[in-house]
């Protein structure tokens, strides 16, 4: 069988979530593979959350957020640009492939661009394989 | 504490749901879960005999956590948390699976959809028997309400908040208020004039002692949230004294400079001190300052020395002020398309190629040629080509119907029938008169003796090949439903402009923190069941700048938020969400990172304990504060790491 990715999407309330439920309404259809969490803002996201999946064994973790400019709580994304900067060299040292861990801004009315940008991760960590931090845990809980 | 017994609800959503996942394997999955104590699926659960389902259970059963796996919370969270409530538990022990936008409409059908459904619902489980009952606040609010922009629609929505007898101010950026309406001739589908059914209006809101008029003045800055805004208007020079001017406009008759005047679309001058048109409210002009020779010479003054009032104040500066409201009505209206980013149209170029917006003015009493329809040399027209969906339903330009061209084309038809004898083509692509009374008046002027052609415009030109077309412009148009191309020579072409977002629509958007949506319009919190509430709570829309609107509409929509402002100021207070943050005193260490980081300044510093305190009436939830804390001594309710951690691994199990 073909390698099915797990992927934790953590969505923010306003913009993305209601984009990602926009791209079901327009029922369009994308990979199964995200597993939606929702958030009230990007800028809320702890990156433990963010290891936390990885270490649960998540394959990849998606964040998206508004458009810069349009943050429901006015600059919240522009917090989650600098955390994930510093999350992804701290990835780095720990050997976990920088593109298991993507931001990307999708708008309320971007239900289009919220399939497309499932479809590009679920394709990215296809290739990229299963995570060997998820693979490590769930060999230890077993 | 008490024993966590969890009752879940899968919903069929008829066959949205149950058509694609099998909702009766997800409940039995879901009765295999810890804590759940029943799992149920049933066709409509956000029904009534639903809603009695989830109560009886709660009462019977003792179920004291919910998880309703169907629609998305956007749609029906705060229903089926109503539903607890009634029951008399608190509403924040409930979650809600989205198995039917975010599942089993996302993806293509196969068995993965139920997987996928079981792992959303496991994961709201696990969730929920962590949830902790969360106390709701009641807010007071102020009562007073803001509207943004004095056209049709937020005139209808001031009058009916300030008919209740509640403060409204009205902010309006141009001298007049009156909107696009005012610049309208006649109205479809009843042709009475807009000015007869506008202007009594507009006094009205004038004369209302609960009504604020803010002219020639903008919102800069907004602050607070819902039922308390504090709104900072700038109020930009008139350099007429409002107090003192009587409106005898002898300073506008002796003005010696002119000015292209917007309010007839360009088609026609205004002096440089002046009202856009002769009913304006307030009847007190303005100095366009970049047409006005003592601002851009220094000399001049002809209208202070003509002024008995001593209204005329060349030093007046603008004012910046601050309004305390509850509730904010954008009205903002629309702009219409640029006609010349269609080139082969010939617009500007042709002089007798018109917009529809200079053709209401052409054909107005009160427009440049008092109502004469006349071509550039002063003749009647003996051909008339109407263009319409031109920048609308186009995937060149916009993409969306503008909804009123059809309608103001066929006017245009009666119109100029009506003072010429000129023959009438409309080039239409399809007719869509969908109103009340509409089909009717199609039926009207077809009968009118005006010729249809189905087809969509190539081009306009004035390259005559024949005797007939010399001096003409001739309009290139294939006949779809006679499958030929056809030149039709005119005398004046009317093109019906695409209805589009205003320019700083973006820009509005971002100050407002409301969205917008593909198209540009400002973005309804719901299509069908909420379109006049945005995402920002106490932020309303109404007219065209939620989407292309006829009056009818645009005054229904105003009304409707009228409605749900004035719903909110007869409680007097609003019940605040209650996913704040809130602060663990011991174990903060007084670093004060999350005092920065805090976009309401909601956090302070208590020197006294030197420990971060947060004001929960200002804390809007948006969890930045807990995701930074180092250590962990912010808690986000509701969304909490204890809560985020128990849904990741219920969505990976």
């Amino acid at each position: 069988m073909s390698f099915e990715p797990k992927i934790v999407g953590f969505l923010c309330n306003w913009c993305s979530y209601a984009g990602a439920d926009l791209a079901g309404i327009s029922r369009l259809k994308c990979a199964p593979n995200v597993h939606i969490i929702r958030m009230m803002c990007s800028g809320g996201i702890s990156p433990f959350f963010i290891l936390k999946a990885l270490e649960a064994g998540a394959d990849g973790v998606l964040i998206c957020g508004c458009n810069l400019g349009d943050c429901h709580y006015r600059e919240g994304n522009y917090k989650t640009i600098r955390r994930m900067t510093l999350l992804k060299k701290v990835l780095g040292q720990l050997g976990i492939e920088q593109e298991r861990v993507q931001l990307h801004w999708v708008c309320a009315s971007c239900g289009d661009e919220f399939v497309d940008v499932v479809n590009r991760m679920t394709a990215d960590i296809k290739e990229l394989g299963p995570s060997r931090l998820g693979v490590k845990s769930r060999d230890l809980t077993r | 504490m008490e024993k966590v017994k969890i009752g879940v609800y899968v919903c069929h959503c008829g066959t949205n749901i149950a058509g694609t996942v099998d909702v009766e394997e997800v409940a039995k999955y879901a009765e295999t879960l810890p804590y759940v104590v029943v799992a149920r699926h049933y066709p409509y659960t956000c029904s009534d005999p639903g809603q009695e389902l989830i109560k009886k259970d709660i009462k019977e059963l003792g179920v004291n956590r919910i998880v309703v796996a169907s629609c998305s919370p956007r749609l029906h969270e705060k229903t089926f948390q109503g539903v607890l409530r009634e029951a008399g538990l608190n509403p924040y022990l409930f979650q809600m699976a989205n198995i039917r936008e975010q599942c089993s409409w996302l993806h293509e059908p196969g068995p993965e959809l139920t997987e996928k459904a079981k792992r959303m619902v496991g994961a709201a489980v696990n969730r929920v028997a962590r949830h902790v009952p969360l106390e709701i606040r009641a807010v007071p609010i102020f009562p007073a309400t803001l509207v943004v922009g004095g056209g049709i629609a937020g005139m209808q929505a001031a009058l009916e908040i300030a008919n209740s007898n509640h403060m409204v101010y009205i902010v309006e950026r141009e001298p007049s208020i009156g909107g696009h309406m005012a610049q309208f001739d006649k109205t479809f589908p009843t042709l009475d004039c807009a000015a007869c059914i506008l202007t009594p209006r507009m006094t009205e809101v004038s004369r209302h002692p609960f009504i604020r008029i803010l002219t020639y003045s903008e919102v800069v800055a907004i602050s607070g949230y819902v039922g308390n805004f504090k709104v900072k208007i700038r109020r930009k020079p008139r350099y007429v004294d409002e107090g003192k001017c009587i409106g005898c406009l002898v300073c506008q008759e002796k003005c010696p400079w002119t000015a292209l005047s917007e309010f007839n679309a360009g088609t026609g001058k205004r002096k440089a001190i002046y009202t856009p048109f002769a009913q304006a409210v307030p009847n007190i002009p303005v100095i366009d300052t970049e047409h006005c020779a003592y601002f851009l010479k220094g000399k001049c003054r002809a209208c202070e020395k003509f002024c008995d009032a001593n209204a005329i104040n060349f030093e007046q500066s603008e004012l910046v002020f601050e309004l305390e409201v509850g509730n904010i009505i954008m009205a903002t209206g629309f702009d219409t398309f640029e006609a010349s980013s269609v080139p082969q149209y010939g617009y500007g170029r042709y002089p007798n190629v018109f917009t529809s917006i200079e053709f209401e003015r052409l054909c107005s009493p009160t427009g440049p040629t008092e109502g004469h329809i006349i071509l550039a040399d002063g003749r009647q027209p003996e051909s008339v080509a109407i263009v319409h969906c031109v920048g609308s339903r186009d995937k060149n330009y916009n993409e969306y119907c503008s909804r009123v061209c059809c309608m103001h084309a066929l006017k245009y038809s009666h119109l100029i029938k009506e003072k010429t004898n000129a023959e009438i083509y409309q080039m239409y692509i399809d007719m869509r008169c969908f109103g009340k009374g509409y089909e009717e008046f199609y039926n009207r002027i077809s009968n009118e003796g005006v010729n249809f052609i189905r087809g969509k415009v190539a081009k306009v030109t004035d390259e005559a090949i024949a005797e007939e077309e010399k001096g003409k412009l001739i309009v290139l148009v294939e006949d779809t439903l006679l499958g030929t191309m056809l030149r039709v020579p005119v005398d004046m072409v009317i093109l019906c402009i695409a209805l589009e977002p205003r320019k700083d629509a973006n820009e509005v958007a971002q100050l407002f923190h409301i969205g917008r949506s593909a198209d540009g319009f400002f973005l309804e919190r719901h299509p069908k069941l909420d379109p006049v509430a945005t995402m920002s709570e106490g932020i309303l829309i109404a007219g065209c700048c939620q989407g292309p609107k006829d009056i009818p509409d645009s005054v229904a929509q105003a009304s409707a938020a009228a409605a749900r402002a004035l719903a909110m100021i007869a409680r007097g207070k609003i019940e605040v969400a209650a996913v704040t943050a809130s602060i663990d005193e011991t174990k903060c260490s007084g670093c004060r990172i999350c005092n920065l980081l805090c976009p309401y300044d909601a956090i302070f510093f208590d020197e006294e304990t030197k420990v971060s305190r947060i004001n929960e009436v200002l804390c809007q939830g948006c969890g930045v504060c807990a995701a930074a804390c180092p250590s962990g001594a912010i808690t986000h309710n509701y969304f909490t790491a204890d809560e985020i951690e128990a849904e990741i691994e219920g969505v990976l199990a």
